[in-house]
């Protein structure tokens, strides 16, 4: 674990804890309340597993009721909350705090409504987004956001954490296929926003709440758009002797008025570890490897594949698979799918970026990241949601030995910050948490910081709900003249500088 | 601002419609008004300065001199520009670049005076209302990448950016969008534009049976064939004060002009509508039904005057917006029908709805009907003798709480639109 700064712990609070935790049990069943170490051990850390906190006590919350009085508690107590789903979030973003109640939601794991009429699914929080999909699918429908952990992760983190995925280049984010929430306040006010019509009428809660990273409120019933599948998948498996052939084939395709269901890609370390891994028959001579999958209607795809084959061979694609079959589609899938385990088979530990650029840059940022793998003399693949310009590169190291972590984390750090440089965004889908939080200064400025920290105080008066999060806390920041207080205003007591 | 820029400034005042040319002038005179304590209203080019409450604000804030597109790469899918740039000159530069806005921005014009005037994309962005295409591609607020504004306290602000993929902080965007300015005044705004598609045509359903119509709706919604758009447009009342505008608005060679009609429209390359309509025509089992094909050349303005409200084209009277569960549409519908001049978009959730003058008991029974079936309602028109004590909008009171406390997040002397929202803030 490499030092990380945290909110001031608040010896008092660890004190009170048989207290606190007597108290708890008012309003849940003793069984819900874990309090001995081994009992707590499983959630000292989420998917990001360089960090690692033991809580004061984990509570598991049965409905909606009981939240709403753990929160109105410990508000009232002054102590801070950090809410949790399936904790396969890769920004720490549930990651604990010794003084803090980590709030589970796995108890909310039941779907409550199944509408086709509306088009829609009510569940609670814990069910997994794949869960929404296999409660539909009988009758031809699915959940359309895929986040590569969908067989594990909770629809409430999805909400969070606005998760996307493979095919949110056609069907959007977790923010756009959401219609309400029901939501407890950290003073323990429940809330309904949205529901089951399109839009909602005042400020769009939904879409400050969805992303929101869980500082803003805990989610305990999501309403979700469910499409119609497809009638026709087809996808095309292509390679590139080239990165800079690779690169520019994506932008043609997207300006070329194509909006595939999903366009990724692979560079060659990749393409050589999910080879060996998967045996997915990837061709040997390419430099980067493109999926690109589209849906539709049967001649509508046949049509968009011709267009994507010649728009592929202008870019001097040396070779190219079409698949025929379900069968063919999925054994192209195989590879991009084993990426992450890939990595795991080849060093001891990979730690997973996950930064936005444009698109037209795709081409000079793999050069980039390439030239820091140089320089930091670790190994390092690359998959992309080249389709929407997010970038997942997998730095491989030994996680044991200290110095590899902090020269990880650091070329971690350049890569994101090149993506700022070249017109991105530090996170395109895995969040802030604690991972990206002291980079914030580079995509904003004090203004911009202090104006989420206003509604953030707005909502959390005192900054309880799942704090050391997403905005910066070292100084740092600060003292690099990017960030200072503004005009001494507006403080939080345990982040310094704001 | 440093200290050095403050004694420069020279901000006046002085008249009553403030029209600043930069950002940083925007930043200064709400530093101004901030200091001074001056509520302000703030506008465009007015279109859709009739929505919400009627302001009494000393002092207006035009954004019409923030105009001019800033950046535009059609190969990423963006376009960046100044917020009080004129809607229409966006699309043009889309147009020529065979690009558009996806979710149809309405041309309000009509509805007001009779006249097309899109306003700025400041005031949409404002107001989240998104045209047909909604329930397939999402709202105006799915469609903001980034934003710059200025805050109430006269700070410049910033969220988002020009990539589609951005987690990073609070997703202010989709707040300030249907915020009516009362959070900040816009001044940059980025949006995701999306390729024109290659041709469309639109079928016209002929039935006045509701119950037909909503199972209709509910089919297309079904359906992966990917209807774009989807209106029913009702026979209107026989009340004398409604005025008959169904046949002179939708005049086309192949529209017969007797009684109700659903028309719904497909898009893409030829092959694909063929395609598509073959198989819709077997899901809507549409040889049940009397029918017609609007080709490209009929389909396009036929879709701009439902979007555009022509059918309320110069009214006198109240036009009202409701949003519904789509499974509401058959019982709403049937609430409305043969009382009220109203049509329904975005495939049976979207009811546009004209309601005489000095009849605001009707809007009181209209909303009751919404709410109790999880809708909205907002009052957009509002006639000459309107005098409807309830809210335009529809807000329950936890949320009006929450809003609250958003509202002074981004303006805590509450200056911005004082009241055009709620009378709270």
């Amino acid at each position: 674990m490499t030092e990380l700064a945290l909110p001031k712990i608040d010896k008092d609070t660890i004190s009170r804890k048989d207290q606190i935790v007597s108290h708890l049990k008012k309003f849940t069943k003793d069984e819900n309340i874990l309090s001995e170490n081994e009992e707590i051990k499983p959630y000292e850390t989420d998917g990001l597993a360089a960090y690692k906190q033991t809580p004061l006590a984990v509570v598991l919350p049965e409905n909606t009721k009981e939240v709403s009085e753990i929160l109105k508690f410990c508000n009232e107590e002054n102590i801070k909350v950090i809410p949790r789903g399936a904790g396969t979030g890769l920004s720490g973003g549930a990651l604990p705090l010794q003084d803090a109640i980590l709030l589970g939601l796995g108890k909310f794991n039941k779907i409550l409504e199944i509408d086709f009429e509306n088009k829609c699914v009510v569940t609670q929080p814990g069910v997994t987004n794949l869960g929404i999909t296999h409660a539909v699918q009988h009758k031809g429908y699915y959940y359309a956001p895929d986040p590569s952990s969908q067989l594990a992760c909770s629809i409430g983190g999805n909400v969070a954490e606005n998760s996307g995925g493979v095919h949110s280049l056609k069907y959007g984010t977790t923010t756009n296929n959401i219609l309400g929430v029901e939501m407890v306040m950290m003073d323990g006010t429940i809330t309904r926003i949205g529901g089951k019509t399109l839009d909602q009428e005042g400020y769009d809660l939904l879409g400050l709440v969805c992303g929101s990273e869980g500082l803003l409120g805990v989610i305990t019933e999501v309403t979700v758009k469910i499409l119609r599948k497809p009638q026709s998948v087809r996808a095309a498996l292509i390679g590139f002797p080239t990165v800079e052939d690779g690169g520019n084939c994506v932008s043609d395709i997207i300006s070329s008025g194509i909006v595939p269901a999903g366009m990724e890609m692979m560079d060659k370390a990749l393409i050589d570890a999910t080879d060996k891994f998967s045996k997915a028959g990837y061709p040997k001579d390419a430099e980067v490897l493109m999926i690109v999958e589209l849906d539709g209607t049967k001649s509508e795809v046949d049509g968009l594949l011709n267009k994507v084959s010649e728009i592929a061979k202008q870019n001097n694609s040396n070779s190219m698979k079409l698949s025929n079959n379900e069968k063919e589609r999925l054994a192209f899938w195989s590879g991009r799918k084993a990426a992450f385990p890939a990595c795991g088979a080849m060093a001891p530990d990979y730690y997973c970026m996950d930064g936005s650029i444009p698109r037209g840059k795709l081409s000079l940022i793999l050069k980039e990241i390439n030239e820091l793998s140089k320089k930091y003399n670790l190994a390092v693949a690359n998959a992309f949601h080249a389709g929407d310009g997010n970038l997942h590169p997998l730095i491989m190291f030994d996680g044991s030995d200290k110095e590899q972590l902090r020269k990880t984390e650091e070329f971690g750090a350049e890569i994101l910050k090149a993506c700022v440089k070249h017109g991105g965004a530090l996170t395109g889908e895995h969040g802030v948490g604690i991972e990206k939080r002291e980079l914030m200064c580079e995509s904003f400025n004090n203004n911009d910081i202090q104006q989420q920290l206003n509604i953030k105080k707005s909502l959390d008066e005192k900054n309880l709900l799942n704090p050391g999060k997403v905005y910066p806390i070292l100084r740092k920041c600060a003292e690099e003249g990017r960030v200072h207080v503004h005009r001494g205003e507006e403080k939080f007591p345990d982040l310094p500088r704001f | 601002m440093s200290t050095e820029e403050k004694k420069n400034s020279q901000i006046s005042l002085d008249s009553e419609i403030l029209s600043p040319s930069t950002e940083k002038e925007v930043s200064e005179i709400v530093r101004e008004i901030y200091s001074k304590q001056l509520p302000i209203e703030i506008t465009g080019t007015g279109t859709k300065k009739g929505f919400g409450y009627n302001l009494q604000t000393a002092k207006k804030l035009s954004l019409s001199k923030l105009s001019g597109i800033i950046d535009y790469k059609k190969e990423e899918l963006y376009i960046k520009v100044k917020a009080g740039t004129p809607i229409q000159d966006i699309e043009k530069i889309l147009d020529e670049n065979n690009q558009e806005l996806a979710f149809e921005p309405i041309d309000f014009g009509y509805m007001i005076n009779g006249q097309s005037n899109k306003g700025t994309i400041g005031g949409y962005v404002a107001c989240n209302f998104a045209g047909s295409r909604r329930f397939k591609v999402g709202s105006v607020r799915d469609h903001i990448l980034g934003f710059k504004g200025v805050n109430g306290k006269g700070d410049i602000i910033k969220s988002g950016g020009t990539v589609v993929k951005n987690v990073t902080g609070y997703d202010l965007s989709k707040l300030i969008s249907g915020s009516f300015g009362t959070l900040v005044v816009l001044t940059e705004i980025t949006l995701k534009v999306s390729p024109k598609k290659q041709s469309q045509i639109t079928v016209i359903v002929y039935s006045d049976e509701i119950k037909k119509i909503s199972n209709l709706f509910d089919k297309i919604l079904s359906s992966s064939n990917e209807v774009s758009a989807a209106t029913f447009i009702p026979e209107e009342p026989s009340h004398k004060n409604y005025e008959h505008t169904k046949n002179k608005v939708f005049k086309f060679n192949d529209l017969d002009q007797e009684g109700s009609f659903l028309a719904f429209r497909i898009e893409g390359d030829k092959r694909s509508i063929d395609e598509r309509l073959k198989e819709l025509k077997i899901e809507l089992d549409l040889s049940n039904f009397k029918s017609s094909i609007l080709d490209v050349h009929q389909s396009i303005p036929f879709w701009k005057k439902v979007n555009n409200l022509e059918l309320f084209s110069g009214t006198k009277n109240n036009v009202l917006r409701a949003v519904m569960p789509p499974a509401k549409c058959e019982a709403f519908s049937k609430f409305l029908n043969k009382n009220y001049k109203y049509y329904i978009d975005w495939c049976g959730s979207l009811f546009w709805i004209e309601v005489l003058d000095k009849d605001d008991e009707k809007i009181n029974k209209i909303k009751n009907f919404i709410v109790e079936n999880s809708g909205y309602l907002t009052i957009l028109k509002k006639s000459e003798n309107f005098d409807f004590q309830d809210t335009l909008f529809t807000i329950d009171n936890t949320r009006l709480m929450i809003s609250k406390k958003i509202k002074e997040s981004f303006d805590p002397k509450k200056l911005f639109n004082p009241g055009r929202m709620y009378r709270e803030f």
